[in-house]
């Protein structure tokens, strides 16, 4: 009866010979083709694959391949999860995946406040179930002239901040990592003005390149790497993407952040992957892809770490050597 | 009989402490070339070689404090070993330096020591080690007489430079470089005169730095 109806429904015009129907996806099939070649190199098709991991954290359900950086072959999942900084729980590079284990992640919520219309809290089972998660397979380029690629797995923060409804006062957004001691022992020396901040532009924050990661490898992120909730900024030095985020609030003014309160003259607001502009103390126009071996040379670092075509013109105008 | 012995007892000392100042060393190569010095083999072997140059060049700055303090004279025997593994790390740090992160591109080694400080102390504390290293041996020691003593109080500056090298690269954490720095002063305290009244210790042999 209900079948009846939906097929009585069609127009016999509307319905596509199937000859053509065929024609069609060919057609769309070659589109796709030509255009992730063109954009994203020619082994897009097989990469679109979703990445899995060794099984060490639960699977996301549900996961979506999605076309951001298909062509891009991903760092080893060990170097991934056992080479990065994450401050709270110690400088060393494998301090994190040592001392992150003792990390409680559940039950966690984040907080959004400020200049919205419906400031909340969110839970983080909620996050997961409410914002369909998607794979996004970035290059990530840390301020200290080493760079890996990392499978990604999230959303767009700008989804949840719509959310909360920003008003029209909000102009940047803030960003806070977990403050606890006992949990996380790098905080119990004051290496860094405890707890970690970050900030966005409005427009930096809505860009659809900007995610809210909840995994990586397509299982829920490692402690190490930020779990439960971490920013994702792809064309930003990797220390503007806040790991463990516990509160989000929107701002006026721009917001105060960790590194750049830390060492203005190194770290500015903005930290744009560039290498025209140096750090006073390292060149920034190279970098070392982890994982290749000693004797492989350094890569050129790209403007906008390569997403200068999605993201450049959210600065155009702007003296990038002044506002780095 | 007894004088053969102690003398062959100082030669097995000198091989162990040879081979346990070279270890590290060894360990570093050894990881480099086999590839399993992890996600970043130039940090690590830049840390690496960094580390025990530093290391090196404070355990040779020990052996006048500990023989005054003690009144033994054996420390003397080993202070020229530690001073050359000081220079050999600090060789090996440069090397690794050029070859694996400047890539040989000398223009921009240049830039690197014009104009970033930490860049520029470490390469000078490199290259005051070559003629302390190069004047090491007994020959030269009698050569320049008390030329040598002044020339190698050098490593005073050298030791400071190292530090200040290390201070000025780390981001945000100056614990390691602190210690060092610590250990460096109270080296260099012991060496002050009135210090070493203090410590009712004045006794001096052989030629030595201050």
């Amino acid at each position: 009866m209900l079948i009846k109806t939906v097929t009585s429904g069609i127009k016999s015009s509307q319905i596509t010979d199937r000859s053509v129907w065929e024609q069609r996806r060919r057609f769309l099939k070659a589109a796709a083709l030509a255009g992730v070649g063109a954009g994203l190199g020619k082994f897009a098709p097989a990469a679109l694959a979703l990445q899995s991991g060794p099984g060490k954290q639960p699977a996301i359900a549900g996961l979506r391949a999605s076309r951001y950086g298909a062509a891009l072959s991903p760092t080893a999942y060990e170097h991934v999860t056992g080479y990065n900084n994450f401050y709270e729980f110690g400088t060393g590079k494998d301090d994190p995946a040592e001392y992150a284990g003792q990390l409680q992640t559940r039950p966690w919520s984040v907080s959004v406040d400020g200049e919205c219309e419906a400031p909340g809290e969110i839970g983080i089972e909620e996050v997961l179930a409410d914002f369909p998660q998607e794979e996004r397979v970035y290059r990530l380029r840390c301020v200290e002239a080493w760079a890996m690629v990392v499978p990604w797995v999230g959303f767009p923060l700008g989804d949840l901040l719509k959310r909360f409804r920003p008003t029209s006062r909000a102009k940047y957004v803030a960003f806070e990592t977990l403050y606890d001691p006992e949990q996380m022992p790098g905080q119990r020396r004051s290496v860094l003005d405890w707890p970690y901040r970050e900030g966005l532009r409005m427009d930096e924050a809505m860009h659809p390149l900007t995610i809210l990661a909840t995994g990586l490898y397509g299982e829920l992120l490692p402690n190490q790497n930020g779990a439960p909730l971490r920013l994702v900024v792809p064309w930003k030095y990797g220390f503007k993407s806040i790991k463990s985020i516990v509160r989000i609030s929107l701002t006026e003014t721009q917001p105060a952040t960790t590194w750049s309160k830390t060492a203005p003259d190194e770290y500015g607001f903005f930290a744009n992957v560039n290498p025209a502009v140096d750090h006073p103390r390292w060149s920034q126009a190279r970098h070392r892809v982890i994982g290749e071996g000693l004797f492989s040379p350094k890569q050129e670092t790209l403007p906008f770490n390569g997403y200068a075509a999605e993201v450049a013109h959210l600065y155009a105008g702007m003296d990038l050597k002044r506002f780095f | 009989m007894r004088g053969w012995s102690i003398a062959r007892g100082l030669v097995l000392v000198k091989v162990v402490v040879f081979a346990l100042c070279a270890l590290p060393g060894v360990l570093l190569l050894r990881g480099a070339l086999l590839n399993e010095l992890g996600a970043n083999p130039l940090e690590a072997l830049m840390h690496g070689t960094g580390d025990w140059a530093l290391r090196m060049l404070l355990l040779t700055l020990a052996v006048t404090p500990l023989r005054r303090l003690s009144g033994w004279r054996w420390p003397q025997r080993f202070r020229r070993m530690l001073g050359l593994f000081a220079f050999a790390y600090a060789a090996l740090h440069f090397t690794a330096w050029v070859w694996f992160d400047k890539g040989f591109a000398w223009g921009a080694m240049v830039e690197d020591i014009g104009e970033r400080p930490f860049i520029t102390v470490g390469f000078l504390a490199f290259v005051l080690l070559i003629p302390l290293a190069a004047t090491s041996t007994r020959g030269m020691m009698l050569r320049l007489g008390r030329r040598w003593q002044r020339l190698h109080r050098l490593v005073y500056v050298i030791a400071v430079l190292g530090v200040v090298h290390f201070v000025w690269l780390v981001k945000a954490d100056w614990l390691e470089p602190a210690i060092y720095g610590g250990v460096l002063a109270v080296l260099l305290l012991a060496r002050l005169r009135g210090v070493r009244t203090a410590l009712g210790a004045g006794r001096r042999a052989g030629p030595s730095p201050a």
